[in-house]
This record gives C-alpha cells, structure tokens and sequence, in this order.
C-alpha cells in the first residue's frame, strides 16, 4: 500500500498586518496576519517551492509523476505541472497533471496520486497544492485568505511517515463560494446558507461516512485536520461532529497565513505531520463542491530531512509595509512596470534554454573541473570543447560575491533592484540574479543566499519565469 | 605582426557640441561633425574615398551605413561598425586599417548617436543576451557591482570608497566646465557628490555619465602625405582592442579588480607605440569615465597607479590639469555624456587638439603635449579600445 514519505511546503516571506487591511477600510481587524506572495510570485512559483521543500533529501530521479492543483493557475491553457516538475529538475519521463476548479483540487490530487500508485502507473507522485486567490478589497474573505502551497510524495516503498488508511468522498452541486471564468475576485452566496447547506453538511457526511466505513469514533482520532472557511465556523463543526476543538483540532493557521485555498487542507496536514506521534491517527477533511475525508495513519515521527515545513517557514517571515503595497503585489493595483524591457520572451529561446533557464543547470569541464554558469560548450578556463556535465544549481546555497541596488530598473512597488553576483557552494559556480525577499538594507558581500525560482516579468504575450536568489530562509 | 606606428596621420577633426539636441536628428549630427572635419582638414567632401561609421542605438534609428549615407551624400564604399561602447573607437580603428593597407588616401571615420530620441532617461534595461538572464540590468546597475567589490577588496568603508570616485566625478565637472561643447558645464563639490540622490548603490548621480547627443569626426590620410593636408597633423602611435569572453558577472574565480580587456588594449597600444612608462611618458589621456568607479578601475589597469592604490593618486591630484598625467582634460563623459558611437571620436578628438596646443579656451590648455592617449571601455562582456596619438613622426 502507497504512503506519505515526505512532505514540504512554503509561505511567502511577506506577512500583511490585518490591523492595515482594517484600517484602510475603517473596520475591523482580524487580528494577527496574513501571509502575501510576492510581486514575482504565483501558484506556480510557490509550488515549485514547496516541492523542492518535499524532495529534501529525496533522489529526484525516482519521481516517476507530479501532480498540481490550484483555483489560480497562472495559465488557463498550459501545464503548471510540466514546468513545476522541470523547475524541480525531475526526469521527463513522468506523469504530470493538473487538477483545478475547486477548492477540493488539493485533495482530488491527492486521492489520484494514491490512487496512481496504488494502481501501479507510478512508484512515487509528488502531488503539490498552491493557491494565491484574490478576496474583493475590504470584504471578510480579504482578511481571511493567504497565500502558500504544500507537497506530498507518494509512494509505492521506502519507509512512510503515515499511511493512508481510508477514504470517503461526497460531490455537492451549489454556489457557495465560486469564480465564473472571467473573475478576478471570490464571490459568494450568504454566508447562513453557505455554512449550513454547504460546508457543515458535507464535511459532516465525509467525516461520518469515513468513521462509519472504519468502525471508528471520534475519541480515537488524535487531530482532526478539517479545512474552514474561518475558525469559528471549523470549530463548531469539530464540536458537532464529537471532537474537543481544544485538544483535537488542527489549528488552522488563520492568525498567521490564512485561509490558502485549494493548497489549505495539505499544509493543514504537513502541520499535523510536524507534530504527530507515530501510532496517531490523523482524519483529514477538505471542503469544496463536496468534500474528500482520509484517515490517516501516522507511522513515524517526521524526521528532520532539511526541510522547512510550515514551521519553518512561518518562523522566517518579513513585515508587509503596507496595504497599498499588498494590492500592487497581488496586481489589483497596476504599478508603473519600470523601464520597457527590449527582449520579449522567445518560445524557442526558453525552449532551447531550458537547462540553465529553467532547472538552473551549469556546465561542469570534465577536463578542469571549472563549473560556469549559463551552460558554456567551450570551457572558460580551458576551452575544451563540448567536453562537460551538466550540474544542478539551484539545490545549492551561496554567498554574495559583489552587489548593487539599482533604483533604475524597478517596479515602483519595489523601485531597488538589487542586483546580485552570487558565489555558489558547488565549485565557487558565480551565478549572476537579482536577490528578492529581501530587506536590500541588509545585503553585504559574503551574505549567504539560496536560489528560488520567480517570474521574472510579462511580455509578448507570456510569463517569463528564472531563478532569484535570497537570503537563506 | 606589423605595429600600426606612425603609418596614419589626423589631417582634420570635427565634434558637434554634445548635450541634449532635441532639435537635431541623428543626420544633423552627422553633418556637423563631418563638416568640421573637413574644414579643418582643408578638404571637400568629394576627396573621402571610404567611410567608416560607428553607431549603436539602431536598429531604431536605420540599419547599416545609411544615416551616413544618406545625410552626407556620399556615394564610396561606407562600413558601419558596431562594438558596444567602443564603437567610435572601431570607426577610427578600421579606418586606419583602410589607409594603413594602402587602399584608400583619404577617409572618414565618423561616430554619432542620438540618445535622446527614445523617451528613458538612460541606457536602458535587459539588452543583451537574454531575456531572462539580464532582466531589469542597467549599466549603472552593473558597474556598481565594480565599486562594491573594490571597496571590498581594499577594505575601504562605503563612506571612504565613494569620497575617493566623488573626487574623479569634481575633477571631471571641474575639466568640463571650461569645455564649450560640453553637455554639463557645471562644478560641483565633494559635499554635492556624496549628497546626491544614489542611482545605483553606492554609484550616486555624479557618480553616473550623463545621457547626450552628440558626434565626432576625424579624417585621415597616410603619415606620409600628412604635411599636404596641414603643418601640425596628428599620428596614430598604436592601436589596442580586446575583448573578455562571458558576463563578468558569471566568470569563474573573476575578482572584479582585474579587467583583462583593460589590461590588454593598454599593452597592445603601449607596446606599438613604444611605452614603457604609461605614468610618465603619457602627457594626456582620455578615459572611459562612464561611472567614476570605471575610471579609478583605468587608472589601476592601465598602469596610471599601482594596485590598489588609486586613492593616494587620486587625493594627490595626479590626474588634475595640473597634475603628473591629466585625465579627461576635456571633462569626459561625465560632462559629455555618452552617445555611445560618439565618445571614441571626441575623446580622440581632444588629444588631438590638445597636441595642437589648440584646446578652446586658453585656461584648459595643457603645456606642450606630445603624446596622448583616447580609450573606451563597454560591454558586458568588456570590450576595450585604446589609440594612442603623438605630436611628431619618430625619425626612422
């Protein structure tokens, strides 16, 4: 039987106060804060995060498929799934998917990844989760929602973290939350109707459904993972359904990211992992069209592989200045884009580039060792010809080399491009990108950075994506 | 292999007055450069037999030798040439290659660009060699990278780094204010410097090179038939130009302190001219100042000052008019911008009048300079262009 054997996932650094999301509008805050991509962030990008965060430790070339879901995929005719998996430099003989449409894609993904090893098609599925949805300005769901993404491997052998023991789905047919194809922001029906006819009564069915297929009660469930439009609402049900919202709840991560859409049941879950104790089990439940509820079973505790999980990247966070700046990141206010860019994507050049632009390849002379980065045929240091490796990049940490802040090039929601010259652990490989996430006040020569893929600009009628650096998360 | 040395001579040389010409085209800069030249050179258009043409800003503005061509009507073999920022220097450089084969008697080399019809206030961003690899890069952008790691290196404080290159951008200002074809006429202090708005950390404002119009001109004929055309010609002593492989930025083991393109114009122009002591034995020289930073990185390559130690150069007022060798006696780029085509042929321009004891103004006339040299510098990857000129012909 398939299990979990690892896990990852990724918050963007930048945090947005709520108390500045009330004040804008004069109303209410929240509380605490939520998490925002960044303006050269999207679903894709942070899925690439979050699978990189999941293959910690893990021998890429084993991944035989990848599976993406996502409400707000950057394209609607184009794989994110192709892309995530060459970013993650996986071998291109695998399956890859994308799953959409739903709040429920995450967990759709899920069950199809289990579903795929279990049946055989593939050994081990990376299925990674992201959403970055945009809430109208000023209504509830604005201060509710946030950004991030998480991954899972599934596996047919090695040692699992958790078991997936059983499964129990409902569909429901009703508009509750949804986006017509040309929409930008969320809309939905009262919110009485929608907790009462929508959330509460198919969760209670899956949840039920699951229980009664397994003989189990509540009681001997560790945590319940339940998905939530809020907490109070996800607390309620808990309390419904026979948990103790207090010892039996997965928190669900509202005062510090928010509610992250397709991508939210998953990271719930890779919190549950980071604090479970083999022999617990997990249900987990997600909400959307219907609901998708597992029973989990976790076998090991999570060792520390390297990756960051939702720990990790909740502890390392920046401050979002402010609510006009949340708006120009997320593009509802349009920022002024910087000087015109003379080079507009180019399919075959991204095509023919692909090993260095995309999984951030670097020629390694198998004649003197010197590692250069774009892939050069003939060697820097020894001209030999056609005689290299390629070598992966973007797995490795580095330092700052030399830098600028340039106030020429920018956006002017970010008018300091700070431009970089990194020294790579892997052979003193120099990679030449700009650092993002970043406070530029803080960048000083031999600073130690990590590479993270980013979209780099529109032009020409596409997304242009490269690696950035950034200061080790 | 053949030294250039005393084969060419400059019989005649035109510079527009550089600034921003909103009012002139890229044709009407080409004609008052060229007109100048052959005023000077006491020539009329019909005895140029070849063209050499340097401009970079196009394809925007016309492809191949046609501005030329078309503004000045000259209907003989017409090269254009582009190479980065050193492209009025390979106008001049190929059209010594024309006299020095024996092909042609009399040519013009003609540089000129009109930078100020693209509506940003700058080089612009992303050009290069990809689309994504030098996204959002600027020049300024780029050459900081240069003043980051140097202060680095000599373990100067950002503070003390940029006093030492503000001091390069108040000796330009100060060179150029006396200069009537300069672009910026203005002094300005050290306090003005370290005040002013950054560009690109640590480059300030004057820190950067202005963006100008203008072009320049220069005819020659072989050294041999020099005193027909006039009793004070000008010779080309040596002739430099290398080229780095790979963005600095991604060179491997790369210290960002030694520029091998600056290394090795300087020794290719020092060695066919015969100098052993660029230090000592240079009377002028006009350099690449396209950031302050750039400058301090020429003097240190082109053996003006020891490693390292620009600083003590710098704040000894070497490279002042009044200096041991005086650099950018015409106010350089930071008073006359960069059309880039251009700056090759106006720095050449200015030893060239220099060695004629001919400099505008009497105040900003260096004593008796009898051997100069004009330089240009651009990329990435770096591209560099030396010529070195002198007053007389070595006796053989």
């Amino acid at each position: 039987m398939s299990g979990i054997t690892s896990y990852g996932a990724y918050i963007p650094i930048w945090r947005l106060n709520r108390d500045a999301i009330g004040a804008a509008w004069g109303r209410a805050s929240f509380g605490g804060e939520r998490s925002v991509a960044n303006n050269d962030e999207d679903t894709l990008t942070m899925a690439v995060e979050a699978v990189l965060d999941c293959l910690s430790g893990v021998d890429r070339d084993t991944i035989d498929g990848l599976y993406f879901a996502s409400t707000t995929a950057p394209f609607k005719e184009k794989q994110c799934a192709a892309m995530i998996a060459g970013a993650a430099d996986l071998k291109t003989d695998i399956i890859t998917a994308d799953f959409g449409n739903s709040l429920r894609a995450g967990t759709s993904a899920f069950r199809a990844a289990l579903d795929a090893v279990n049946g055989g098609s593939a050994e081990n599925i990376i299925v990674v989760a992201s959403d970055c949805r945009l809430a109208y300005p000023r209504s509830d769901y604005e201060q509710h929602f946030g950004d991030a993404a998480a991954a899972f491997l599934i596996s047919k052998k090695g040692k699992p973290i958790a078991n997936v023991k059983a499964s129990h789905s409902v569909a429901n047919e009703m508009y509750d939350v949804w986006r017509l194809d040309t929409d930008k922001f969320v809309q939905s029906w009262e919110d009485r109707f929608i907790v009462e006819h929508g959330y509460n009564e198919n969760m209670s069915k899956a949840i039920n459904g699951l229980l009664k297929k397994q003989n189990l009660t509540p009681a001997s469930i560790a945590k319940a993972v339940l998905y939530g439009p809020n907490p109070r609402t996800q607390q309620q049900l808990a309390r419904q359904l026979g948990f103790d919202p207090k010892s039996q709840l997965q928190d669900l991560l509202t005062s510090n990211v928010g509610i992250c859409g397709c991508a939210h049941t998953l990271l719930l879950l890779a919190a549950a992992l980071e604090e479970a104790k083999a022999g617990d089990n997990l249900l987990v439940a997600s909400y959307g069209d219907g609901s998708d509820a597992f029973l989990i079973e976790v076998t090991a505790e999570a060792k520390a592989s390297g990756r960051r999980g939702v720990k990790g990247f909740l502890a390392s966070k920046l401050p979002l200045a402010t609510y006009e700046r949340f708006l120009s990141y997320r593009g509802i206010l349009e920022p002024q884009p910087g000087e015109a860019f003379r080079l507009f994507p180019s399919a075959s050049v991204s095509w023919r580039d692909r090993n260095w632009s995309l999984r951030l390849h670097g020629s390694k002379c198998k004649s003197c060792g010197t590692v250069t980065f774009p892939i050069q045929r003939i060697c820097y240091q020894c001209q030999s010809k056609d005689d290299f490796e390629e070598v992966r990049l973007s797995d490795k940490k580095g330092k700052v080399f030399t830098f600028s802040l340039d106030n020429l090039a920018g956006r002017s929601d970010d008018p300091v491009i700070p431009q970089m010259v990194i020294e790579s652990d892997l052979e003193k490989a120099r990679i030449y990108c700009i650092m993002t996430d970043c406070d530029p006040r803080t960048i000083k020569i031999d600073m130690p950075v990590e590479m993270t893929f980013r979209r780099i600009y529109e032009g020409g009628g596409m997304y242009n994506y490269f690696w950035k650096c950034r200061p080790v998360r | 292999m053949e030294s250039i040395k005393d084969k060419v001579a400059i019989v005649g040389m035109g510079c527009t007055k550089f600034g921003e010409r909103w009012s002139s085209g890229l044709d009407d800069l080409a004609i008052e450069a060229a007109y100048e030249a052959y005023e000077d050179a006491g020539i009329s258009p019909k005895d140029i037999q070849a063209c050499w043409f340097g401009t970079v800003t196009a394809p925007a503005t016309g492809i191949g030798a046609t501005h030329a061509c078309n503004s000045l009507k000259l209907r003989i073999p017409m090269t254009r040439v582009e190479n980065w920022c050193i492209t009025g220097h390979e106008a001049l450089r190929n059209a010594c290659f024309g006299i020095a084969s024996g092909m042609y008697d009399v040519v013009l080399a003609l540089g000129v660009e009109k930078l100020k019809d693209t509506g940003f206030p700058g080089l612009g961003t992303g050009r290069g060699m990809g689309p994504v690899l030098e996204a959002r890069r600027t020049s300024p952008g780029s050459f900081s990278l240069i003043a980051t790691r140097y202060f680095y290196t000599y373990n100067l404080s950002p503070e003390e780094g940029k006093k030492t290159i503000g001091k390069i951008a108040v000796k330009n200002h100060n060179n150029g204010s006396m200069n009537p074809k300069a672009h910026f006429r203005n002094k300005i202090t050290l306090e003005q410097v370290m005040n002013a708005p950054i560009i690109a950390w640590p480059l300030g404002l004057f820190d950067c090179c202005g963006n100008s119009d203008g072009a320049a001109a220069a005819i020659l004929v072989p050294s041999s038939q020099a005193k027909k055309f006039r009793s004070d010609p000008v010779y080309i002593k040596g002739l430099g130009q290398s080229f780095d492989p790979l963005l600095p930025h991604a060179r491997p083991n790369f210290d960002w302190v030694n520029w091998d393109a600056l290394q090795n114009s300087s020794h290719q122009a020092y060695e066919q001219a015969g100098i052993k002591n660029p230090r000592e034995e240079l009377d002028i020289a006009e350099v690449h100042d396209c950031f302050t930073i750039t400058e301090l990185a020429i003097y240190e390559n082109f053996g003006f000052s020891p490693k390292g130690k620009a600083k003590e150069d710098i704040d000894a007022g070497f490279f002042e008019l009044t200096g041991g060798l005086p650099v950018n006696a015409d106010g350089g780029l930071k008073c006359f911008g960069h059309p880039v085509g251009a700056s090759g042929l106006r720095m050449t321009y200015e030893v060239y009048k220099q060695i004629q004891g001919k400099a505008q103004l009497p105040e900003r006339q260096l004593k008796d300079v009898k051997l100069g040299l004009s330089h240009t510098f651009g990329g990435p990857p770096q591209v560099s262009a030396v010529a070195i000129l002198g007053r007389y012909l070595e006796k053989s």
